[in-house]
């Protein structure tokens, strides 16, 4: 463990509230932590006694699974008391406030509060109320960054170092925290960024935000996927159908039809770049944004993600909660 | 002319006995009639004021009673008392958040002689005995005139008209008629109630926010920021639609239609053509509008939450144009008053709104005067005449000149004060000017000729 930490340049941030809280190199020091986390991960006694005597909370104002289990995982295998505080409510003036909420729980001594909450910003208002270290376990339609760190852990595995590939990002980027960490993450880390969605799908005042953080933008998928540039990995995000409701597109099948990796356009890439990777971060609408064969396929990386979530969270927790003070095995 | 002179910081609580008051050497400004000027020379002359009754008289300062009280005003300009057209004062229903008195003491403690309290209190001010119920706290408390406006629809739902006829008809003399929180949507209900007021001269001031454009959750504005942020925002163009579809209304009707807190380029665009088609138009615009940035969220600080939201720069300059050109008539605060409670939410969740009451005239003095095309006359005109005129308050924003009701303030233009939250007059602290600097502030406040309010301290009431 002393090896990567030596090498950090920059002071890891007491919380990760987002991607843009990092730099290249702490993200290198965090993938290769993480390295290390991944050996432990595959031990038959997955237990090291690394934050023994911490309490990290994993506080879900919003459904999750994975992203719970997780970093619940993740604190268990490092010896820390984990608990999980889940509800729902948070959302009106009538209820208690989450100052007074967050308050209530940093007040019982705890080291971490694992936040994920269905507001943008809320980790950060948090972060500026406890003492306790926030990690962001996704807000609203913000950030995800233990997600974006997964994916460059999983994609660097098996690609390689990003710097000079092309990511390629499809779908509901309006309404995505795992673009918005993605896409500042690649970046930092080199590589070249498209994004691709119909125009009712991208945030507002996308054109000059890409122009200032250097990535481009499509409307049309196929040409990217066809053309000179290439394609190193192909990340698929989830579309909610009841965006239809709001008019962002007609029908599931336009959609599907414009936007899915679908089973041609999966032989297509394939043939072309047969070493394309594909990643999705879950959960997946199969038939939606990608066909079964996409998601089974070979070069699919969504269960390698899943693995990888557990190896970077320790890792991220052990940076964030025993810093340099010790050694994590 | 007694000697005794008023201190800084002295406390101002004039007893019946004391119903004169002498202000000398005061840089005397009055409105000007219509654009902005800048004019110095044009808009001030040094002069003593003598009020007795409450009445501006054309006494010398050795004319004055003996009793008089004294007012040393050199280096300080007097103007028209303030007239907020767009006050949210909390009471009934969250006088936790604010009351009546509390929010008078910050009207005057901010220079307003009158302030205009929205209808969006639990109850809604929507009948005749809401209204005069408002008119009578504001009475007793006594510091500033306190004009309710009455909703345009029963209990703001959007559907049924409220009682307009009979506010209008009541002791409080309703005059202005708003929905403001929500907009009065439905173009068929819009077009009624501008019909049916027409008839008293009535005017609906509307809160231009087309919903289905907005959206249930927008809480900042729509563009790049709102987009990196991940933040539900609303477009400019949800507020021009709904001002597009109320000029015609006007037009149509031949009512008269106010646009509250304007806050896009697009939104004065329409404002501009309107008027030049001799529609009967006006609107005003928050100090926040003319000051803040979209940038200002950043953070997430749910104090600068606000509706409508604090836009970009291009917005910015446009309002600010547009108030010394003419197209915007008036300056109003959308003071709005929150507990904590409500604003320690994650930044969608939270309340919208801020308070403005005491730092709209050094906000305004800041952007327009001191660093913008306005004079004094023109600050006079904004944040006075046009709006008492708009709201048909007949004591308020007048010319200082004898025979006039004394509704005075005193502005020292060179005060150099830092606003400190804690010091509000509120009962709120969602003050989005904590720490900022400001040069020109609010010295005393006349109200009928006693002082309601003297160096930031208020009369009691």
């Amino acid at each position: 463990m002393s090896d990567s930490t030596a090498s950090a340049t920059a002071t890891m941030p007491r919380h990760l509230l987002s991607i843009a809280d990092l730099d290249a190199d702490l993200i290198r020091t965090l993938l290769d932590t993480a390295t290390q986390m991944q050996d432990v991960q595959r031990r038959e006694v997955k237990k090291i006694p690394t934050l023994r005597g911490r309490t990290v909370i994993n506080l879900f104002f919003e459904d999750s699974t994975r992203t719970r289990s997780s970093f619940e995982i993740a604190g268990k295998w490092m010896s820390a008391d984990t608990i999980n505080i889940t509800g729902k409510g948070s959302s009106t003036s009538k209820g208690e406030s989450l100052r007074d909420t967050v308050m209530t729980i940093d007040a019982m001594g705890v080291d971490a509060l694992v936040m994920r909450h269905s507001a943008s910003g809320a980790a950060h208002q948090v972060a500026g109320w406890v003492d306790a270290h926030v990690i962001n376990a996704g807000d609203g339609t913000h950030e995800h960054p233990t997600q974006a760190l997964l994916d460059a852990y999983t994609m660097e595995q098996r690609i390689g170092g990003l710097a000079g590939k092309h990511v390629v990002i499809v779908g509901d980027l309006t309404h995505s925290r795992v673009f918005r960490s993605n896409v500042l993450s690649l970046r930092m880390l080199g590589a070249d960024v498209t994004v691709v969605a119909p125009v009712t799908l991208m945030p507002s005042g996308i054109r000059a935000w890409s122009e200032t953080d250097g990535f481009a933008l499509s409307n049309d998928l196929d040409p990217i996927l066809t053309g000179d540039r290439g394609v190193d990995a192909l990340m698929m995000l989830r579309v909610q159908k009841e965006r239809m409701s709001g008019g962002y597109f007609p029908t599931a099948r336009e959609y599907t039809v414009g936007y899915g990796l679908t089973r041609p356009r999966l032989q297509r890439l394939v043939a072309d770049h047969p070493d394309v990777v594909i990643c999705h971060p879950g959960p997946m609408n199969r038939g939606l944004e990608i066909s079964a064969d996409a998601a089974d396929a070979a070069q699919s990386l969504i269960l390698d993600q899943v693995a990888a979530g557990v190896a970077v969270r320790m890792s991220v927790l052990y940076h964030l909660l025993a810093g340099a003070e010790g050694g994590a095995a | 002319m007694s000697d005794r002179k008023l201190t800084i910081g002295e406390k101002l609580s004039p007893g019946p006995g004391v119903r004169s008051l002498v202000i000398t050497g005061a840089r005397i400004v009055a409105s000007a009639p219509s654009v902005a000027t800048a004019t110095e020379t044009a808009d001030a002359r040094v002069a003593d004021v003598v009020i007795v009754d409450g009445v501006v008289t054309d006494l010398t300062a050795s004319e004055a009673p003996s009793d008089a009280q004294v007012i040393d005003a050199d280096g300080l300009i007097l103007l028209p008392g303030l007239v907020d057209l767009h006050t949210h004062l909390r009471e009934p229903g969250r006088e936790d958040a604010e009351t009546i008195c509390s929010g008078s003491r910050a009207a005057a403690v901010g220079g307003y002689t009158a302030i205009l309290a929205m209808a969006n209190t639990t109850p809604v001010t929507d009948t005749a005995e809401a209204a005069e119920r408002i008119l009578d706290l504001g009475r007793a408390c006594g510091l500033v005139d306190v004009q309710p406006i009455g909703a345009v629809t029963h209990d703001l739902a959007g559907g049924q008209l409220a009682e307009l006829g009979l506010m209008h008809r009541s002791r409080a003399r309703v005059n202005v008629f708003s929905d403001d929180g929500r907009c009065v949507a439905d173009a068929r209900v819009m077009r009624r109630a501008l019909e049916y007021i027409r008839s008293f001269g009535g005017v609906v001031s509307q809160h231009s926010q087309d919903p289905a454009l907005a959206g249930p959750n927008a809480c900042c504005h729509e563009g790049e920021l709102s987009g990196r942020l991940g933040l539900p925002g609303w477009p400019a163009v949800a507020e021009s639609v709904i001002i597009a579809r109320d000029v015609q209304l006007a037009r149509h009707t031949g009512s008269r239609v106010h646009v509250a807190h304007v806050s896009t380029a697009e939104g004065v665009d329409v404002i501009r053509w309107a008027k030049a088609q001799g529609i009967a138009v006006t609107a005003e615009v928050t100090p926040h509008h003319l000051a803040l940035t979209t940038e200002r969220l950043a953070g997430y600080d749910p104090v600068f939450k606000v509706n409508p939201p604090l836009r970009p720069i291009e917005d910015v300059q446009a309002v600010r144009a547009a108030l010394a050109d003419g197209t915007i008539d008036a300056v109003a605060t959308d003071h709005a008053p929150h507990a904590r409670h409500d604003k320690e939410h994650a930044f969608e969740d939270a309340a919208f709104g801020m308070l403005g009451l005491e730092t709209a005239l050094s906000v305004v003095a800041s952007v327009m005067v001191e660093g913008g095309p306005c004079g004094w006359s023109d600050l006079a005109r904004v944040m006075s005449s046009a709006p008492a005129g708009i709201a048909g308050l007949a004591d308020h924003g007048r010319p200082i000149v004898p025979g006039e009701p004394a509704n005075l303030v005193l502005v020292d233009p060179a005060a150099a004060i830092t606003v400190d939250r804690s010091s509000s007059q509120s009962l709120s602290r969602n003050n989005p000017w904590h720490g900022e600097q400001f040069r020109a502030a609010v010295h005393t406040t006349i109200l009928r000729g006693r002082v309601t309010a003297a160096e930031g301290a208020p009369a009691a009431c």
